[in-house]
């Protein structure tokens, strides 16, 4: 195989790749795992040196949709 | 209260702080030179006759200052911030954190002393010469090993898609700061690259860009997928499509720096490949600023009450303004009339003023409170002000550097019946003079709201831990 084919077959493995990607964080079976990924960032621990303003956000990861 | 919370992490914020700070003074120093530089095209007696003051060494010294000194700080702040809270361990690596903060700073100090000593490695974004650049690789592989380290030890199972971007941008800023210092050193403070001619200049660019891409927007991508939907109080709008951004923009960006070199030495197809790749680009970020805009869908009236998620937002609109028009100038016949004018300039500062520093500004306005055990800043209106000084102060600065630049490249081009030029260079430079004032004006601004947070910062600092509450918003 010559360079240029190599490089032509290379464009289509990222192609392939990109593909699957696309098709793997779309897939119906990801969505709950991907919306409690979005919401994980609502659930969680105080700073130590931080407790009273945190009531509005632990709050929030009560009410997400 | 949740103070009953027994599973609290006792979390490293120290540095955290430490960078937070830090990130505010730079801001304000950094484009405070910025001024002073803009101020000395207007008026250039403004140098005093000192070699320390020329234009030419306080250029260098305002870019490695607002993007190593204020945006990387930004950064770490941030990544060891999001990186900590997301996968909910105290950062790991033990003496390596502090040095990583020390060591940084010692690099911004080490860049202040010799680039107006005219030290320069003449490299754009990396004219640091070679024991700072040493310096530079230690302190960020340290970084690597305390960022990835705090990940492989997480107590959660997924990584959040922040910690992807800040990751991507610490692995490729490595690559790229140690492909392109390569040289020889002659002497303490002197050295020649390695690579030789346009393939020198192919490995800056293939630097200087993924320095903008990886660094610049990757780095701040991550802040924005943390700190958009925590202070908008929603999840990011779309989690798959911010996978699909993720794997798209890093694996186009690395492309795009041949649209640095049109019509110079490098060779015709690695220009096109540059050009293609670069107008390629628009779509993942695109995609990244609906995705984060959208976050907001439902929930627009937010932000006619909170000017943080206010400087949140607008920074994205620039986000995708300046990724319309990066893609634009990388056009070759665009680029002909863009290239070496001041729309370059434009176009660098609605990225770096409109999104980098709004959304670093954003982040610090939420992260200061929180760090410093109150509910929130000390004055919310300073906040507002410092927004409309912002805003204004890029608006005055594009738009001057949009009609100065185009202006020069029509000027430039020109050229009478005989084939003679119809301009001369000083011509177009006079031309320029009001658009210099106006930018000057924008810049002054910018820099006076710096000085706002500052203020802001210091009096939320200093006030008793948690008299400032959080206002409700209904």
């Amino acid at each position: 195989m010559d360079y240029g084919t190599l490089r032509g077959a290379f464009a289509l493995l990222i192609l392939a790749l990109f593909i699957i990607i696309v098709v793997w964080s779309y897939s119906k079976k990801r969505k709950s795992a991907f919306d409690d990924a979005a919401n994980s960032i609502f659930e969680e621990d105080d700073v130590k040196t931080n407790v009273s303003n945190q009531n509005v956000e632990s709050k929030q990861a009560g009410d997400k949709n | 209260m949740s103070q009953s919370n027994t599973s609290t992490v006792d979390y490293n914020m120290n540095v955290v702080r430490q960078f937070t700070v830090m990130t505010v003074i730079w801001g304000f120093v950094g484009t405070l030179i910025g001024v002073l530089i803009a101020a000395q095209l207007i008026w250039p007696a403004l140098n005093f006759e000192t070699p320390w003051l020329t234009y030419s060494r306080l250029r260098p010294l305002h870019t490695n200052a607002v993007i190593f000194a204020f945006g990387t700080s930004a950064l770490f702040a941030t990544s060891y911030y999001v990186v900590q809270r997301t996968c909910k361990v105290a950062l790991f690596g033990g003496k390596l954190v502090p040095f990583t903060f020390w060591g940084w700073q010692a690099v911004i100090i080490l860049a202040i002393i010799t680039l107006p000593m005219g030290y320069t490695s003449s490299k754009e974004y990396a004219e640091l010469e070679w024991p700072i650049d040493i310096l530079i690789a230690v302190v960020w592989v340290s970084y690597a090993t305390v960022f990835f380290g705090t990940v492989v030890k997480r107590t959660t199972s997924h990584i959040y898609v922040a910690n992807w971007f800040f990751g991507g941008f610490i692995l490729t800023v490595a690559v790229l700061h140690i492909g392109n210092s390569m040289v020889i050193p002659v002497s303490m403070m002197k050295s020649y690259s390695i690579y030789s001619g346009a393939i020198d200049a192919m490995m800056q660019w293939w630097y200087g860009h993924n320095a903008v891409g990886f660094l610049l927007t990757a780095g701040f991508l991550g802040m924005m997928y943390y700190f958009v939907p925590k202070q908008a109080e929603r999840p990011v709008y779309s989690y798959r499509l911010s996978i699909v951004h993720f794997w798209a923009l890093v694996s186009l960006y690395i492309w795009a720096g041949p649209h640095h070199l049109h019509y110079t030495a490098l060779p015709d197809w690695a220009q096109s490949v540059g050009m293609v790749m670069s107008i390629v680009l628009f779509l993942p970020s695109w995609g990244g600023m609906i995705n984060g805009i959208m976050t907001l869908s439902g929930a627009w009236h937010k932000l006619r009450h909170d000017p943080i998620l206010r400087f949140l937002i607008v920074s994205l609109s620039f986000y995708g303004m300046s990724t319309f028009e990066g893609p634009m100038m990388a056009i070759k016949s665009v680029n002909a009339l863009s290239h070496y004018t001041d729309w370059t300039i434009g176009h660098v500062h609605s990225g770096a003023l409109g999104w980098v520093a709004m959304v670093s500004i954003g982040a610090m306005y939420h992260l200061i409170p929180v760090l410093f055990n109150q509910g929130r800043m000390y004055s919310i209106r300073l906040i507002n002000i410092h927004f409309w000084m912002h805003t204004t102060g890029i608006v005055l600065y594009i738009v001057a550097m949009w009609i100065s630049g185009v202006m020069q490249g029509l000027m430039w081009r020109a050229v009478n019946a005989d084939g003679t030029l119809t301009y001369s260079f000083v011509e177009s430079l006079t031309a320029s003079y009001p658009f210099y004032f106006i930018r000057f004006v924008g810049g002054v601004l910018v820099v006076a709201g710096f000085g706002l947070m500052i203020f802001n910062m210091i009096k939320t600092i200093y006030a008793p831990d948690n008299s400032l509450k959080k206002i409700e918003m209904a």
